[in-house]
C-alpha cells in the first residue's frame, strides 16, 4: 500500500511533487516531452546536489523579453497582443532549462482598481521607463501591530486594501465583518451604498480585463511547454521580515520598530511565518512545479548587522522555509545585494539540499565554500555586467562561475537580478558559456 | 550633562535623550550648545557606522532622534544661531528614473557628520535640475547615486549635460549605489566610483585636499 502524505518524510513528499513536475501539464509531442524531461532532470539533480549531465541554466529576464523583440515595457503593459510574439522570440533565442510565462502585469486592471503600490510607464512614470516602480510607504501605521496580529483579515480588509487600492477605499468606512453571523445583512447594506456600487462596477470591469490578460499568459505558458520548457515558478513567498519591511512598514518604519517595539515586531513575524506556510503550500498544491520564489531584500549586508539578522531576519524566515520544505516544496531564494561569510554560515545550517540560493552580488567562491555542502547555489551574472560588458568578458565570467561553483553538482547558471535592456549578444554569451563549459565530464 | 547627552544620543537611548534635552532647556542652557552636542553624538554614530558597529537601522534611528531633539530646541533659539564651520559644499542626488534613497541618505549623513555642507536633492532628479543646482550652489563635488541599470544612462546624460554647459571643469563627480561599479563610472564619464558612504567621504576629502 502506498504511504500516506502524513507519514512521508519531507524528501518523500518532495519526490511526489517532482513526479508531478516531470509530467507535462498538457500533452506535447514525444520529442518535446523528452526534452522537457531532460531539462527538468538537470534542474532536479542540481537541486538535490547530484551531478547532472550539464549545469542547468535559468534566465529570468523581465522586461528584457519586450526589448528583445523591439518593444518597450509600456507597449506590452497596454497591448497584450504583443506579449506572445515577444515571448516566443525569447524562448527561441535563448536555450535554458525552464521557462514559465513573462512576468508582466495588466496595466489596465491596475488602473481600473487604482492600484497605488506600483507606478509604471504610462502611469506615474514616463512611457520610456524600462521597469515598474514599487512605491514604498507605511501602509501599516506604527500603532497597528495589535490589530494586524489579532485579526489579520480585518486589517487587510479595512486598512491595507483601501490604502493600497484606491477603488477599494469605501472599505475603510465599514464596520468589522469579523463575525460569524450577520454577514448577509451587512453585505446587503453595503450594496445599497453608491460608493460600493461604484466599487463593484470597477471589480467587474477589472475582472473582464484580467481575463484577457490571463488568456495571453496561459497561451505563453503553453508556448513554453510546446517547446519542451518545464515551468519553474510554483509559488512566491517573502521572508517575514521583508513582508513587514517592504509591504507593511517600509524600511524606515521597520527600523524604528526594531528600536521602539521589537517585541511587537517579532511577534508579528511569527504570525506572518505561520500564515505564509499555509498560503504558500496552498499555492504550490495548485501548481505543477514545487519551486517557491523568494526575493530577499532587507536582511543583506548593507541593511543590518549580523546580530540583527540573527534576531529579526533569520529565525522566522527559517521557520517559514522549513515549514514549506516539510510539505515537499523547494524554496528558491534570490538574495539581493550580498551576504558576507557570517550570514552564509548562518543560512548554511538548513537540512542538506532542501533549498536553492540565488546570488546577486555575493562572492560566489565564498558561497561555494560555505554552502557547497549545504545547498544548491545559483546566479550571479549581474545586471551591471550585462549592461556594460562585452560578450567576451561575460562568457569568460560565466566560465569562471561554472568552474568555481559547478564541481560536485549543485549549481544553476543564472542571472543575479532581472534585466530590462541589454545587448542581446551579452545574454547569448551566458547561454554559450553554459553550453560550452557546462557539461560534466 | 553634556558628556552624558552625547553618549546617550550615540547609544540611541531615545527616552533618556529626550528627557535630558528637556531638562537642559528647562535649566536655561544655551540651546546652541545642545545642538552642538547633538552633532557630536551624531558624529560618534557616523564613526560607529564606518567601523562596522552600526548599520542602517542605527543610522535611520539616530536621524529620528536628532530630528526630535532639534524640534525641542528650535523654539528656544533666538536670533540667527551661529553656523557650524563646514569644510565645503557637496551636492548629492539620485538620478532621474531612480527612486532608491536609502544609500543616498547614508551618504548624506556621513558627509554631514564629517564636516561637509550637503545639498541632498533627493531622488529621481532630472538632468536639468542637477545642472541648475551645480550652477547655483557652486559645489566643486557632485555625488550621483543610482541603483538601477537604467540609471547608467541617466548618469551619463547628467555628466554630458554638465559638459555641455561648460560646468564639468573643476567639478569632481563621484557615483555609487547598487548596480554601479568602475565600469559604469567609465561609461558615465564620472571621476570615481565609491562602494560605500565611507568611500564617498574619502573621495570628497581627497578632492578638497583635507585629511
Ligand atoms: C531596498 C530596495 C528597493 C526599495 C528602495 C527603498 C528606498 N527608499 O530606497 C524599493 C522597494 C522601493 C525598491 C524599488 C525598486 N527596485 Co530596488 N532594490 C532595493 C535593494 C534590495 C537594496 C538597495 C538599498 O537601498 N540598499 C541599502 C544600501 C544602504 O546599501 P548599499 O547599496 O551598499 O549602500 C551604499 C552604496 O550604495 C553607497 N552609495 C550609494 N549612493 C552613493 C553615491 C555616491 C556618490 C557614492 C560614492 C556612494 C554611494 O553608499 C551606501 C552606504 O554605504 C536593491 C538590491 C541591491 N543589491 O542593491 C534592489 C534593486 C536595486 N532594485 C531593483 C529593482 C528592479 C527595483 C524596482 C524596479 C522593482 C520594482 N519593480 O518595484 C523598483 C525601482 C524603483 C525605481 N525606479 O528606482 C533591482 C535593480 C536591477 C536592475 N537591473 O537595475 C535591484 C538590484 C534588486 C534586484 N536584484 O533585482 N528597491
Amino acid at each position: 500500500m502506498e504511504k500516506q502524505w502524513s507519514e512521508m518524510t519531507w524528501q518523500e513528499r518532495r519526490e511526489e511533487r517532482f513526479k508531478k513536475w516531470l509530467t507535462p501539464a498538457a500533452p506535447i509531442s514525444p520529442a518535446m516531452e523528452k526534452l522537457y524531461k531532460e531539462r527538468l532532470t538537470r534542474m532536479i539533480k542540481a537541486i538535490k546536489m547530484e551531478i547532472p549531465d550539464r549545469v542547468p541554466m535559468h534566465l529570468a529576464a523581465n522586461s528584457f523579453v519586450a526589448y528583445n523583440n523591439g518593444h518597450t515595457l509600456y507597449d506590452v503593459l497596454y497591448d497584450y497582443s504583443l506579449i506572445k510574439p515577444d515571448w516566443i522570440k525569447f524562448l527561441e533565442d535563448y536555450e535554458q532549462d525552464s521557462a514559465d510565462a513573462p512576468g508582466f502585469f495588466a496595466a489596465r486592471v491596475y488602473e481600473l482598481l487604482d492600484y497605488k503600490v506600483n507606478a509604471w510607464p504610462g502611469h506615474g512614470l514616463p512611457k520610456t521607463s524600462t521597469m515598474h516602480n514599487f512605491v514604498e510607504k507605511e501602509y501599516m501605521q506604527a500603532d497597528e501591530y495589535d490589530l494586524f496580529m489579532k485579526d489579520p483579515f480585518d486589517f487587510g480588509l479595512r486598512k491595507f486594501t483601501p490604502r493600497t487600492w484606491g477603488a477599494f477605499a469605501p472599505l475603510a468606512n465599514i464596520p468589522s465583518l469579523s463575525s460569524y453571523s450577520g454577514l448577509p445583512e451587512r453585505l446587503m447594506m453595503m450594496c445599497q451604498d453608491p460608493n460600493f456600487k461604484k466599487l463593484f462596477k470597477a471589480i467587474m470591469e477589472a475582472s473582464d480585463e484580467n481575463v484577457k490578460y490571463q488568456k495571453v499568459m496561459m497561451e505563453c505558458a503553453q508556448e513554453s511547454l510546446k517547446r519542451g520548457f518545464p515551468p519553474l515558478m510554483g509559488g512566491v513567498m517573502l521572508a517575514p521580515f521583508d513582508t513587514v519591511a517592504d509591504m507593511l512598514r517600509g524600511t524606515s518604519g521597520v527600523v524604528k520598530d526594531m528600536f521602539r517595539q521589537p517585541e511587537k515586531l517579532l511577534e508579528s513575524l511569527e504570525i506572518i511565518a505561520d500564515n505564509s506556510i499555509k498560503s504558500t503550500v496552498g499555492m504550490v498544491n495548485m501548481a505543477r512545479s514545487p519551486i517557491v520564489f523568494v526575493p530577499m531584500h532587507k536582511g543583506a549586508d548593507s541593511f543590518m548587522s549580523v546580530p540583527q539578522f540573527e534576531k529579526f531576519y533569520w529565525p522566522t524566515f527559517r521557520k517559514l522555509i522549513l515549514g514549506v520544505v516539510n510539505e515537499g516544496c523547494v524554496p528558491m531564494m534570490i538574495i539581493d545585494g550580498s551576504y558576507n561569510e557570517a550570514r552564509l554560515k548562518i543560512i548554511s545550517e538548513l537540512p542538506k539540499s532542501c533549498v536553492i540560493w540565488t546570488m546577486e552580488k555575493t562572492d560566489m567562491a565564498l558561497s561555494k565554500k560555505i554552502l557547497g555542502n549545504s545547498a544548491c547555489i545559483a546566479g550571479n551574472v549581474t545586471a551591471a555586467m550585462l549592461y556594460t560588458q562585452t560578450p567576451e568578458k561575460i562568457k569568460e565570467y560565466a566560465k569562471w562561475l561554472i568552474e568555481t561553483c559547478a564541481p560536485g553538482g549543485g549549481y544553476i547558471l543564472a542571472l543575479g537580478s532581472g534585466i530590462d535592456k541589454c545587448d542581446p549578444k551579452n545574454l547569448h554569451a551566458v547561454v554559450e558559456a553554459g553550453l560550452e563549459y557546462g557539461y560534466y565530464k | 550633562m553634556s558628556g552624558d547627552f552625547i553618549n546617550l544620543l550615540a547609544d540611541l537611548k531615545e527616552e533618556e535623550v529626550l528627557k535630558l534635552t528637556k531638562e537642559r532647556l528647562d535649566a536655561k542652557e544655551d540651546p546652541l550648545k545642545i545642538l552642538d552636542d547633538a552633532r557630536e553624538g551624531m558624529s560618534i554614530v557616523g564613526k560607529r557606522f564606518a567601523g562596522g558597529e552600526y548599520f542602517l537601522p542605527e543610522l535611520v534611528f539616530s536621524g529620528e532622534l536628532l530630528a526630535q531633539v532639534t524640534n525641542l530646541v528650535k523654539p528656544h533659539l533666538t536670533g540667527e544661531g551661529v553656523q557650524q564651520k563646514k569644510i565645503g559644499k557637496v551636492i548629492i542626488a539620485t538620478v532621474a528614473g531612480d527612486i532608491h534613497d536609502i544609500g543616498l541618505n547614508i551618504v548624506d549623513f556621513m558627509l554631514d557628520v564629517n564636516g561637509f555642507e550637503v545639498t541632498n536633492m533627493g531622488v529621481d532628479v532630472p538632468v536639468e535640475k542637477i545642472v541648475k543646482a551645480v550652477k547655483e550652489i557652486k559645489a566643486p563635488v557632485l555625488g550621483l547615486s543610482g541603483f538601477l541599470t537604467p540609471a547608467f544612462d541617466a548618469m551619463k546624460e547628467t555628466v554630458e549635460a554638465l559638459e555641455k554647459e561648460g560646468l564639468r571643469k573643476g567639478l569632481k563627480i563621484m557615483i555609487g549605489g547598487g548596480q554601479m561599479d568602475d565600469e559604469v563610472c567609465k561609461y558615465a564619464k564620472a571621476d570615481a566610483y565609491g562602494k560605500d558612504a565611507m568611500a564617498a567621504v574619502a573621495l570628497t576629502k581627497k578632492w578638497y585636499g583635507v585629511e
